[in-house]
């Protein structure tokens, strides 16, 4: 007999993950299918990881609209989810005298989104940033900015959904959707799936999905952003994110801080194709020159990883948050680039209050947890804590990762989670271990055996990010 | 907190032979530290032979050569801590490890010596252009998974880089059945010893592409291709150059780098080797912390490192004993024309023993004479018939010499 589910949430990300979050505070059948091995695997995992304050987008947008609700859900939301999160504020400069009249015009629009900003003298923005280029003439301050990491934001996010509820499906890919009586089929590569409610979080992909349904006047238009990654290292760059002033392009190269204390410089911003996420020098080397003009200092050989990821640019401009023309069941939650990362909560709430709603009967659920059960970061933990947590657990004080100080019981607790990783990459998303100046170069074997172990499988199918980028070639004692 | 005489981070070729000169010294009350689960570093996974000619004047497997000091720290009884981790250090010489055993432990130590070794220039460091694939490995790992792990990394390989695991690793991959296709260097010269370019790549075919890189790298999920490209005198890829390969495996061996993430923790200043800045006695710039090793600066022949090593022990030893005086009028070392480097970077007067400066040129030299010279007095010149970056070159000044400098002393090449 099919198995009907409520809902069928298309795309892992922050978006869908905060939607599946959102819908198990009710009493529902419903499940979340990526076509990745994980969640956030794809544009949620490399981009600026920055909780905008709203001082950019046009009044009046949805941009505009979730971007500043969004914001102001953050300080409880990274609290339940229990992720890193520093509220460290942005500064937009003006390198040039008359860019100054622009940032007065920024005011104005951050006046009109409700966003608290304040014009900054020279003189104040060296003193809270020294390392900006002297030239600096002014700046935007908007203080409720911060950076967040990316990856367990997404993470707990779907563990949070799991543990109230909702099934997480890895690998599968959508190649067709119809609608049967009164719901969908879902063909995916694996099996067909049903269901009343179809919701399309699917990125960069999501015009692709929503064509399935209806002919659709907008498309996604990827745009290619490539990043530095700088190690943390002792001097200190900057202490906030840094953007330059706004243009049609977006937001410009940004240097920031990370969450991590780690240091980003990028994005670039040209379209490309939505599988694409090589880097080239060409590139690279414009970023450097364009983040140099306003960080001078930036120690670029520090960088440890450049890497580059895909935004969901839309046509049309402005985040798409609608039913399907033809199909009030089947919901379009696209376009979804910048301010991506701070909407998506605003955006599942208002997904879930005014188009699951009225089409859906939803009955609260009474065991909905918003927590997730805190994990041990023990490079955060006192003394005290960790040496209790050890006497606890003996594999909290086994260091895995000699870079970043992560423990065996850092990464066997995310083993043992309901959002649990697969790969590599997944390890180092949710532990950092493998995040630092080596690379995975020591960890990187430990790690892999301890997955094979975890899994009872063999070390050549432990792939290094999804299904099919194996490690391990073969066992050289292996029969032949 | 406990209280200790000297405390050896690391038990590599460098932490090992360090502890037995500092044992041997009179050092009673000390400790090595060791992050992995056995003692002995990388040399663990190094199973080829060649190490060993000037300290054993034999030809030694790593293990080997490693096991000589392992069977001497436990002839000497000194103690060892394994699977623990430094996680912190002061520049008050507290440190913190961590372990499944003790937990977080502080140790008040009097000396230090930081024998940490060094880690592989990857991907990222480089900015290797194209895909985000599997199948990109370093040198050193991939030799780890095989020689430790017994797992092989792939079948067709293509090598970046001629440094010396670059090198030994094509012969290793070649003996276990994978198809070595060539080594790209982006030098005009290759950056390995020139024993291992015989005996890794000529003997086994393998063809070795000089000024040449990788211009992009391709796959999907797996490795499937790369492209090499001709590189002009500037290192800037040349268009229209390009050689594809198709391979499942990319082999970086484009460097090492000192790793000594400790120094982030302290006030000390560190040099243009990524390692500390040192003196004679392999002292950085906090008067009874050591380094030594490759985490200092790498070395090409192991035998050096634990040369190197034993005297930041014995220096150690003699700190302990007061007979170090830090105050000392310092003498800075520059290095001069064709010279990438040179340790130690400043010495005190009134030395104990004489010096030796280790360097490195920066291109391949022939017919040249080193000069050490302070102003226009010149203190020592050494004829060198031939020169190659790859080899760390070392001469030496006597005590006595040192007294008649006053300003700093410069190493430089010249032609003869």
């Amino acid at each position: 007999m099919k198995q009907i589910h409520d809902v069928l949430i298309i795309g892992a990300g922050v978006t869908g993950t905060m939607i599946a979050r959102e819908l198990s505070k009710y009493k529902l059948d419903a499940v979340i299918i990526d076509k990745s091995n994980d969640a956030g695997n794809l544009t949620s995992s490399a981009n600026s990881a920055i909780i905008h304050s709203g001082y950019d987008p046009e009044p009046g947008t949805n941009k505009a609209k979730f971007n500043v609700l969004g914001n102001k859900m953050y300080p409880q939301i990274v609290k339940d989810l229990d992720v890193e999160y520093i509220p460290c504020g942005s500064l937009t400069i003006a390198l040039e005298e008359e860019q100054l009249e622009i940032l007065k015009d920024l005011k104005e629009r951050s006046r009109i989104n409700g966003v608290e900003v304040k014009l900054l003298s020279k003189e104040e923005v060296l003193k809270l940033e020294p390392n900006i280029n002297p030239e600096v003439k002014g700046a935007l301050y908007a203080p409720t900015a911060g950076v967040i990491d990316p990856f367990n934001l997404v993470v707990h996010a779907m563990e949070n959904a799991i543990d109230n509820g909702v099934a997480f499906l890895r690998n599968h890919e959508v190649k067709d959707i119809k609608k049967e009586n009164d719901y969908f089929v879902v063909k995916t590569n694996k099996e067909d799936l049903y269901a009343r409610v179809v919701i399309n979080a699917a990125g960069v992909k999501a015009d692709k999905i929503a064509s399935m349904i209806e002919d659709i006047d907008w498309a996604i238009t990827p745009r290619k952003g490539e990043y530095y990654l700088l190690d943390h290292y002792k001097e200190g760059l900057v202490n906030r994110t840094i953007f330059p002033l706004p243009s049609k392009k977006g937001k410009g190269i940004l240097v920031s801080i990370t969450s991590s204390g780690n240091y980003i410089v990028g994005p670039s911003s040209e379209f490309a194709n939505p599988d694409d996420v090589s880097t080239d020098a060409p590139t690279l080397a414009n970023i450097k020159a364009s983040a140099s003009l306003m960080v001078p200092s930036i120690p670029f050989k520090e960088t440890i990883r450049v890497f580059s990821g895909l935004r969901a640019t839309c046509t049309r401009h402005d985040f798409i948050v609608e039913p399907a023309k033809s199909e009030r069941n089947f919901i379009n939650v696209a376009g979804i680039e910048s301010p991506g990362f701070v909407s998506a909560p605003a955006i599942a709430e208002y997904v879930v209050n005014e188009l699951v709603k009225p089409v859906l009967k939803l009955e609260k659920n009474p065991n909905f947890n918003p927590k997730v059960k805190p994990y041990h970061r023990m490079h955060y933990l006192s003394e005290e804590q960790q040496n209790q947590a050890i006497k606890e657990n003996s594999d909290f004080g086994e260091i895995v990762c000699n870079c970043e100080h992560i423990s065996l019981g850092e990464i066997k607790e995310a083993l043992a989670r309901s959002c649990p990783p697969v790969s590599i990459k997944g390890v180092k998303r949710r532990t950092r271990a493998g995040f630092g100046r080596c690379q995975g170069g020591f960890c990187q074997p430990k790690i892999l055996l301890l997955l094979a172990k975890h899994y009872g499988v063999s070390p050549t199918k432990i792939p290094l990010n999804e299904d099919g980028s194996y490690i391990i070639d073969h066992l050289i004692k292996e029969a032949k | 907190m406990r209280q200790i005489d000297l405390v050896v981070i690391g038990s590599g070729a460098a932490g090992m032979a360090a502890a037995i000169e500092a044992k041997k010294n009179g050092v009673n009350d000390l400790l090595i530290l060791e992050k992995d689960d056995k003692l002995g570093g990388i040399l663990n996974q190094c199973i080829h032979n060649g190490f060993g000619l000037t300290e054993f004047k034999e030809e030694l497997t790593g293990p080997e050569y490693l096991q000589r000091f392992v069977d001497e720290v436990k002839r000497l009884e000194i103690p060892y801590k394994l699977n623990a981790q430094v996680t912190d250090l002061t520049n008050d010489k507290v440190l913190t490890y961590s372990s499944k055993e003790d937990g977080l432990v502080k140790l008040q130590a009097k000396a230090i010596i930081m024998a940490t070794g060094c880690y592989e220039r990857n991907a990222g460091a480089i900015m290797l252009p194209g895909d985000r694939c599997s199948g990109v490995i370093t040198a050193g790992t991939a030799q780890r998974y095989l020689n430790i792990n017994g797992l092989m990394v792939g079948k067709r390989v293509v090598i970046l880089g001629s440094g010396d695991i670059g090198l030994i690793m094509a012969r290793r991959l070649t003996l276990e059945g994978a198809k070595v296709l060539c080594v790209s260097e982006i030098m005009p010269y290759s950056a390995g010893l020139n024993r291992n370019i015989q005996q890794c790549l000529i003997d086994y075919d393998i063809p070795l592409y000089l000024s040449r890189t990788v211009s992009k790298v391709v796959g999907k999920d797996r490795l499937e291709k790369v492209i090499l490209s001709a590189v002009d005198e500037n290192l800037q890829i040349i268009p229209n150059t390009e050689m594809e390969f198709e391979c499942d495996t990319l082999i970086l061996s484009v460097g090492l780098i000192p790793y000594v993430s400790l120094l982030n923790y302290i006030d000390c200043p560190i040099s243009s080797t990524k390692g500390a800045v040192v003196n004679q006695y392999m002292e950085t710039m906090i008067p009874g912390i050591f380094t030594a090793g490759n985490c200092l600066h790498v070395h090409d022949v192991v035998d050096f490192v634990s040369q190197e090593a034993r005297l930041a022990g014995r220096s150690a030893a003699l700190y302990l004993k007061n007979e170090i005086d830090n105050n000392e009028n310092k003498i800075n070392i520059k290095p001069g024309n064709n010279i990438s480097y040179v340790l130690p970077q400043f010495v005190l007067e009134n030395s104990v023993d004489d010096i030796t400066f280790k360097f490195r040129v920066r291109k391949p030299l022939k017919d040249q004479v080193v000069m050490i010279k302070s102003g226009d007095v010149v203190l020592g010149k050494v004829v060198k018939p031939a020169l190659i970056p790859s080899e760390m070159v070392m001469v030496n000044l006597s005590k006595e010499k040192l007294q008649e400098v006053k300003d700093e002393i410069v190493i430089s090449v010249e032609d003869r």
